[in-house]
């Protein structure tokens, strides 16, 4: 039985990844079966805050390391300090979320407590003896269900995949202090400087996605400036392609996505990729605009809710895998679709 | 600079899988280097082009599993490393993880280990900070640029990524990083280059020649299945104008309440 279950929170300067609640939630989901008990750990500089939200998401005692050489993430005195809590509380279960650094922590858990670690877990089934993790491969061309034979269990768990709690801001419990005992020159590597991006939504969260391929760059009724080279010309029509995209993902709060394609000739940045070398995505709504659906891009967004494919070749593979789709010119179809989705959001 | 970087060979991105008794099959799809490898590959080789040294290319696979490894030789890796074992078969990726850092000590150590971002076939992205915990060294993950490269003063800089942007770390060496798609497009293997690597003879070593005991896997994948095919029937949208298309579309996802 999963009895005692431990969950990373996960956050940048003490902003929550929100997709630590959810392992909340899955954590209490757990322990109301089995008659046990949940743990948040909060580790980083000035987190009290954290430490109390995690009590409303679901923790019935949260382990908390504050101290200034947490602030910036690094991996080892992080790492360290789950050691620490995981021989204190011995969880049988220790929650992680797919995040870069909640992936990180938990490779390195599964070595310092000298167990294994089943990663990025879309479906957890917890009522037989062992728990069965269930984990896209192949990016999702096939899925594998896993058991560890050691415990504790760690498991990094796919965002999206389990619900996000209704927080109870009633809700209280008791804090217990991790010692974090480093002097700042314990760890080998210092944070020179930190670059963040704009706000905007991560692929990841998203439960609407625009995403825009090859087509982006084919608009007849575009004439590019005369000084440009082919090359030139070409990334400049995918410019005005991707600003109709998002215009309609902006009226949706939604994310921005790509294909290979898109990325591997220069539209857009690798990190709005889709695909099996770049992000795997499930959200409500998926828009494909201009995006032919190669095995690799189906591969990352076909476990999408509903699928719309706009795109101008009535045979592109991408319409059977969509719920909706459109025949038609991407460039002449999201202006007219922004405006209407705007009036009705806005009705 | 001594760069050991470790590839793996994988089935075609473009492969589509099935599960024939239990048992993966990627069909007549070609098996290549791991594509994210191929990224560790280009900065191991542009590192050591600016800092002198060379550069050992590493698998653990099964006997026979050669593409990795002709590929970097073929791109311009110096030497190369085979790990394979009987033994190893079903071993998770903490026990890969041992095994390779008993490998690198073997080898002699490294200035730099490094892996590209994750393999496309287990997509877990763990080895590279598995074996710096299992070494003792800084991890680096998700590595888009480096700078301030200084190899003989064992110091390096680096761009991670991460949600929310990225970090510039300074670590010493030796580290293991792993390196991401935006570094830099890799090089195409130079007609020489694959013939270099055709004729390349390279040592194959078991877990007895790494001195070490058949590390015990904890997870183990008691099924492999194909996803269930959600029954999509598609509704092509009908419009004679695209604000027509538009407008029925938006009636469609309202009805779908996905709005």
């Amino acid at each position: 039985m999963t009895k005692k279950i431990l969950a990373y929170i996960d956050h940048f300067h003490g902003k929550v990844q929100s997709s630590s609640w959810e392992g909340l939630g899955l954590a209490a989901a757990i322990a109301a079966d089995s008659g046990g008990e949940v743990a948040a750990l909060v580790l980083g500089d000035e987190v009290g805050g954290v430490a109390e939200t995690a009590f409303h998401y679901g923790a019935d005692q949260v382990f908390l390391a504050e101290d200034p050489i947490l602030k910036d993430f690094r991996p080892e005195p992080l790492a360290d300090l789950v050691k620490q809590a995981a021989e204190s509380y011995q969880p049988d279960l220790i929650l992680f979320p797919t995040t870069t650094r909640g992936r990180t922590l938990a490779g390195m858990a599964a070595v310092d407590l000298n167990t294994g670690v089943m990663v990025d877990i879309i479906d957890l089934d917890w009522s037989g003896d062992k728990i069965v993790a269930t984990r896209p491969i192949y990016a999702g061309k096939l899925l594998a269900k896993l058991v560890c034979s050691t415990t504790p269990q760690i498991i990094t768990f796919r965002t999206r995949a389990f619900d996000k709690p209704e927080p109870d801001t009633g809700r209280s419990g008791s804090v217990t202090p991790l010692e974090v005992g480093l002097d700042p020159g314990a760890v080998a590597t210092t944070i020179a400087s930190i670059q963040e991006k704009a706000e905007g939504v991560s692929l990841s969260d998203a439960s609407v996605i625009v995403s825009g391929g090859r087509g982006v760059a084919l608009n007849p009724a575009l004439e590019a400036p005369a000084d440009l080279d082919e090359e030139a010309a070409d990334i400049w029509k995918a410019g005005q392609g991707f600003a109709l995209i998002k215009k309609l993902a902006d009226v949706l709060g939604a994310a921005i996505g790509a294909s290979r394609a898109a990325v591997d000739a220069g539209y857009i940045e690798y990190d709005h990729q889709v695909g099996q070398t770049g992000k795997v995505v499930t959200p409500d709504l998926y828009i494909a605009c201009g995006v032919s659906g190669a095995i690799q891009h189906l591969a990352g967004m076909r476990s999408s809710k509903v699928i719309v494919a706009i795109n101008k070749d009535p045979d592109a593979p991408i319409f059977n895998f969509a719920r909706f789709g459109v025949v038609g010119d991407m460039h002449a179809i999201l202006p007219p679709l922004t405006e209407a989705l705007k009036t009705h959001l806005a009705g | 600079m001594k760069i050991i970087v470790c590839v793996k060979q994988v089935p075609d991105t473009a492969a589509t899988m099935s599960v024939d008794n239990g048992v993966i099959s990627w069909g007549d799809a070609p098996l290549i280097i791991n594509p994210w490898d191929e990224y560790a590959v280009e900065a191991a080789l542009n590192l050591v082009a600016d800092q002198g040294g060379d550069v050992t290319a590493l698998c653990l696979g099964k006997e026979g599993e050669t593409e990795a490894i002709k590929h970097a030789l073929a791109m311009g890796a110096d030497t190369a490393v085979m790990i394979s074992d009987p033994a190893l078969k079903g071993v998770d990726n903490v026990a890969a993880s041992r095994v390779l850092a008993a490998a690198i000590e073997k080898i002699g150590g490294a200035d730099l280990v490094l892996f590209g971002q994750q393999s496309v076939d287990t997509d877990t992205g763990l080895l590279p900070v598995q074996v710096a915990r299992i070494l003792g060294w800084p991890s680096l993950t998700l590595v888009s640029k480096f700078e301030n490269v200084a190899g003989d003063e064992g110091k390096i800089q680096v761009l991670r990524t991460m949600e929310e942007g990225g970090q510039i770390v300074d670590s010493p060496l030796p580290a293991v990083v792993s390196v991401t798609k935006d570094y830099a497009e890799p090089r195409y293997p130079s007609f020489m280059g694959i013939r270099k690597a055709s004729k390349a003879e390279y040592p194959v070593w078991n877990l007895e020649d790494l001195g070490i005991a058949a590390p015990t896997a904890s997870v183990s994948w008691p099924e492999i299945m194909e996803p269930e095919q959600k029954e999509i029937v598609t509704e092509i949208i009908p419009g004679d104008t695209p604000e027509e298309k538009a407008h029925n579309l938006v009636d469609k996802l309202i009805a779908e309440k996905v709005l």
